[in-house]
């Protein structure tokens, strides 16, 4: 396990399993982007950097931070909604 | 939902469970909605309560909310990569009731005070998450939730939806937070026999110290670092401009790692188990960034309306007052039979500028700022201080009057005599 999944791993999560609240609109845009900061901004690691150049986004371990769209804001290239109610993290001390 | 209610308001944190409990205990009908399996399980928080705030809303809270400690010690620790120098603050008028502040969790609190709200009245729904708000003719008569047939319709909403607000943003209030006006933070709560945790603290049963950190923790970044003390935890986290995540190359969860094997942090926190770790957004835009907080049927309170004190670490007494404020609004104007339009809501304004959340956000106001173009309160000053107490204390053959020179010739040749000047009154513009 890595380190940010053993944190995550004393999370406690319901995922909505096949609705990512969070979505790349054009995986091919994000070859353009040199930065890619958002794989090391996000407190969760849900994004990672492919070899391709791609992003690949596993909303999964999502903490709901809003980070992300803060930070990709002016390429409005991500699609961010909260999660459906009821889903997503779920802070046992928060 | 065909019923339709006086206000409702979105979000059962610390400004919405204020505003809501206000609201019904004004005779309001009151409809809370909250995308959390329960109140609290999306609300992240260091955590500190500040009793006077709360103590304004329901006075005896003490008999009945889950309380960790209050705080009796206050400590300041500035870092650099080996050492930290800091101040400590203790105080037996700490250790005297009514208590000032108190730690907490806040998904245990949260609970606590929307059980209030709903035995004042409120309806609180949970599992739903407000989509968009009902906006006709320019007034706000609603809001649309992800339920099936979700329109709820009522005469005013009191947006409290955090750090994070979407509904503003979309409705066109407000604009996007830009990165530099905004931290992220993580945090982590590691469990430890209290017994334990008394010893390590040199506090007695229910007493508590808080810790706030700057320097080498926050990694050159404009932020700081904080820890804890719970009942049988310790929670601890690090914040950083999310303007400053953007621009570098160390992840959170590395930074908050970081802090965590520090020579302050390691041994208090040795042995113990981490149970949960969280990230969550804090406004840190201060006076400047605070947007249009009401309009034609709106309002807009805590986190969502960026009230935060950043340099005191407040946030969630501005929450709690900038809610129960919104609400006293409402109230008021009800019973006068007024409806509840932009002009009439403008009170909401004034009573906020009356109060200390304003008073103190406006004193501050140039604080965002000149912290982000230098950095070297963040970065130069920790070390520079740090070396300069160790040679001071250090006993190596080396005379106290050459010592004196070292330092100052430190100071100078790392700032220059003009830096050091300008960097002084700066430090004061920022807090004056």
């Amino acid at each position: 396990m890595s380190k940010i999944e053993e944190k995550l791993f004393q999370d406690r999560y319901r995922v909505d399993s096949g609705r990512p609240h969070i979505k790349i609109k054009d995986p091919d845009h994000c070859t353009e982007c040199l930065e890619k900061q958002c794989t090391i901004c996000c407190p969760a690691g849900c994004y990672t950097k492919e070899d391709s150049g791609k992003v690949v986004l596993v909303t999964d371990g999502c903490l709901e931070c809003g980070t992300c769209r803060i930070i990709c804001q002016d390429s409005g290239n991500l699609d961010w909604e909260w999660p459906r109610g009821g889903f997503g993290i779920l802070f046992k001390f928060g | 939902m065909t019923e339709k209610f006086d206000v409702i308001v979105v979000g059962a944190g610390m400004a919405g469970n204020a505003a809501a409990y206000t609201l019904a205990k004004g005779g309001l009908k009151v409809l809370q909605i909250e995308r959390g399996e329960t109140p609290g399980s999306k609300n992240v928080q260091g955590a500190i309560l500040y009793a006077d705030a709360l103590s304004k809303i329901i006075p005896d809270f003490r008999n009945d909310a889950p309380l960790e400690r209050h705080l009796i010690e206050q400590r300041v620790w500035v870092t650099d990569e080996n050492s930290f120098v800091g101040t400590h603050y203790r105080s037996e008028d700490f250790n005297k009731e009514p208590y000032n502040r108190y730690t907490i969790i806040r998904v245990h609190f949260d609970q606590w005070f929307n059980k209030k709200a709903r035995e004042a009245g409120v309806l609180t729904i949970c599992e739903t998450t407000v989509t968009e708000l009902l906006i006709e003719d320019g007034k706000v008569v609603g809001v649309r939730t992800d339920r099936q047939g979700g329109e709820v319709r009522a005469d005013a909403v009191i947006l409290a939806d955090g750090a994070n607000s979407r509904l503003a943003v979309k409705a066109g209030f407000q604009k996007e937070i830009k990165p530099e006006n905004v931290a992220l933070a993580v945090k982590e709560i590691h469990f430890l026999p209290q017994e334990v945790i008394e010893a390590r603290f040199n506090i007695g049963e229910d007493e508590g110290v808080a810790i706030e950190l700057a320097g080498s923790i926050s990694a050159g970044m404009m932020g700081t670092g904080f820890l804890y003390t719970n009942k049988e935890s310790i929670t601890l986290g690090v914040g950083c401009m999310v303007s400053d995540f953007k621009e570098n190359k160390i992840t959170p969860y590395d930074l908050l790692d970081k802090m965590k094997a520090h020579p302050s942090i390691a041994p208090l926190i040795a042995g113990s188990e981490m149970k949960e770790y969280a990230a969550h957004l804090i406004p840190e835009g201060g006076y400047n960034a605070i947007p249009k907080v009401f309009g034609e049927g709106w309002m807009i309170a805590g986190d969502a309306g960026q009230f935060v004190n950043g340099i005191h670490r407040e946030g969630s007494n501005l929450a709690m007052t900038t809610g129960m404020l919104a609400a006293q609004t409402l109230v008021e104007l009800k019973a006068a039979g007024k409806p509840f339009t932009a002009s009439n809501l403008a009170e909401y304004k004034r009573k906020l500028d009356d109060s200390f959340v304003m008073k103190d956000l406006k004193k501050y106001r140039r604080m965002p700022d000149i912290f982000h173009k230098n950095k070297q309160f963040f970065t130069t000053y920790p070390d520079l201080i740090s070396k300069a107490v160790q040679s001071i204390i250090r006993v190596d053959g080396m005379d106290k009057k050459t010592k004196e020179k070292e330092i100052r010739k430190s100071f100078v040749a790392s700032r220059s005599i003009f830096g050091l000047i300008g960097d002084a009154f700066k430090f004061w513009r920022a807090v004056e």
